[in-house]
């Protein structure tokens, strides 16, 4: 009972120091004279578009029934036309291709644009590092020099440069080279990045399984790739989840730089929208809110898997 | 040993040394023949695990030749992961597949390598899981299972195979003892039916009642061998004498 009381006191002091921060900033924010204008935020993630409806034809305008205009044309024909929001009144003559009026629908704004690009671009890459992690990892354990040398510059090289950089080389040379689009340079740029870090999770995840099981699959008769489909990968997979869960919010992260390179991703967006709101606070917060979004879902995906997974070990 | 007709394994002058400069085996020459069961005993670090591994190449050799089935398998040439189905073998630590359950345990390899189809396997793992009395726990995953259990597993995934022959490799060492007994009555069913078997043990109760030979090892060579009242009530040398007087 005692315990129980502790924790509810220190989750309260917990509460009071967020709340304390947040009146922190807000005090700050007055003191350099920040007008805040969250009201316009919404606008960047969704808003209202208007879209012009045009007379297809010359005539008479009869009436608006039904979210319909009826024009009478000049061949005597009337002419049903659907509008949301007519303009005009009821007898206005109308030339083939006059505003009507215009329908309203809701359309993503560039924060939600730049947002749908992040995910497109880190999935593309989460799947090309996944392909290059498990091939450089079994690489790099395998006892041919060739292969276990080259996966090793391959890592360390990629290892000790930045991330930036390589996003320059990537993105200049190669993707001048093969004449790459901004997308798959810079999704390859992550991807090759990535893809060192998680070699060496895979590396470490296939090492930890013990040894006896590779030696029973070899005494049934199975060849290397039956013992690591079937038997050392499935293992080793779900020991390295966790890490590798963090190596793909990583990569979300990491593809802000790909701003860099004009990729219209969630910090270009940001960028774009700052220089046109002048409302950076408002903006850089709610971008970072996007990002977590998406990266706290992963991790709660990555928790759920774990859970799911625990069951047989 | 001359005669290599009647032998379904044949080792000649195998010798091995580790990395770290232990000499594992020496000179080790042994013919096992079709329907025999060998015991291996000896001392802890005598070379008797690392010869049953030389005998489906988990463990490689310096010198030497070893024929199974009248296939040399230390040649590089040779298609091991063949002649590894034709031989069965079980571990110390049973090596189950924790991410399988017990069927699937069974019938994995029955369906890659024996490449029988998914209920041709089932039916087989699910007759040899019955043999080894396990059958009501094939839905199971490892971890639910006590290591007696494992065992049997692992036990009737070997045999699943159709192995001409089975290798043991110090099979009850890691049981509680509650769970020893059945394990080696499991084995001795297998040496009745005329299993060719080779099985490495400190249990010298079933070294006497199943064995058709016995092989004593110490320091990497073949000291001593015979039938087992030769071994237990007769034996030659002073090594042998002063290893059955530490262990019986």
């Amino acid at each position: 009972m005692n315990r129980k009381k502790n924790t509810l006191f220190w989750n309260l002091i917990f509460f009071i120091v967020i709340i304390g921060i947040g009146f922190f900033i807000y005090k700050a924010s007055l003191r350099i004279n920040y007008s805040w204008n969250w009201r316009a935020v919404p606008s960047y993630l969704v808003y209202k578009a208007q879209s012009e409806i045009d007379s297809p034809v010359r005539g008479v305008v009869e009436g608006f029934e039904n979210g319909k205009l009826s024009i009478k044309a000049n061949d005597n024909k009337i002419v049903y036309i659907k509008v949301e929001h007519p303009t005009l009144k009821t007898g206005a003559i109308v030339d083939t291709g006059d505003e009507l009026g215009y329908d309203t629908s809701y359309k993503p704004g560039p924060l939600l644009v730049g947002l749908c690009m992040t995910i497109k671009v880190s999935i593309v890459s989460i799947i090309i590092a996944l392909i290059i992690g498990l091939i450089t990892g079994l690489m790099r354990i395998s006892e041919n020099p060739l292969f276990k040398n080259l996966s090793t510059v391959y890592i360390e090289l990629v290892r000790g440069t930045p991330l930036l950089v390589q996003i320059f080389i990537v993105y200049f040379f190669i993707g001048t080279l093969f004449n790459m689009t901004r997308f798959i340079a810079g999704a390859f740029a992550l991807a090759v990045f990535e893809g060192a870090y998680i070699a060496e999770i895979i590396r470490a995840g296939i090492q930890s399984i013990p040894k006896g099981q590779t030696e029973a699959s070899l005494a049934l008769g199975m060849n290397y790739f039956q013992i690591m489909r079937y038997i050392i990968i499935p293992q080793a997979f779900k020991r390295v989840l966790p890490a590798l869960a963090g190596q793909f919010i990583s990569l979300i992260k990491d593809s802000s730089l790909l701003s860099i390179i004009s990729l219209t991703e969630l910090t270009k967006a940001g960028r774009e929208v700052v220089s046109s709101s002048f409302s950076p606070f408002e903006v850089w917060f709610t971008v970072a809110a996007l990002y977590f979004v998406v990266t706290y879902g992963l991790s709660l995906l990555d928790r759920y898997l774990e859970r799911r997974l625990a069951g047989d070990e | 040993m001359n005669d290599n007709g009647d032998y379904i394994i044949v080792a000649e002058e195998v010798n091995k040394t580790y990395p770290n400069g232990v000499k594992a085996l020496r000179d080790v020459s042994l013919g096992v023949k079709k329907g025999e069961v060998v015991v291996i005993v000896g001392a802890s670090g005598s070379g008797k695990t690392t010869f049953l591994r030389t005998i489906n190449q988990l463990e490689t050799i310096d010198s030497g030749k070893i024929i199974v089935e009248g296939v040399d398998i230390t040649d590089p040439k040779t298609n091991l992961t063949k002649i590894r189905a034709d031989i069965g073998m079980v571990f110390q630590h049973f090596n189950v597949f924790p991410h399988l359950t017990v069927l699937e345990n069974v019938m994995l390899a029955q369906i890659l390598v024996r490449k029988r189809k998914k209920e041709e396997a089932r039916r087989i793992a699910i007759e040899f899981l019955t043999k080894v009395g396990i059958a009501d726990k094939k839905d199971e995953y490892p971890t639910n299972l006590s290591g007696g259990q494992k065992q049997r597993v692992a036990i009737a995934r070997a045999l699943a195979m159709h192995p001409k022959i089975m290798l043991f490799d110090e099979a009850t060492s890691a049981l509680d003892p509650e769970m020893v007994g059945g394990i080696l009555d499991i084995m001795k069913q297998l040496a009745k039916e005329g299993k060719t078997m080779i099985v490495v043990t400190h249990e010298m109760g079933f070294a006497r009642e199943a064995a058709d030979r016995i092989v004593y090892m110490d320091s990497g060579k073949i000291v001593e061998m015979g039938a087992p009242e030769e071994i237990f009530n007769n034996p030659k040398t002073d090594r042998l004498k002063q290893f059955l007087s530490q262990i019986l």
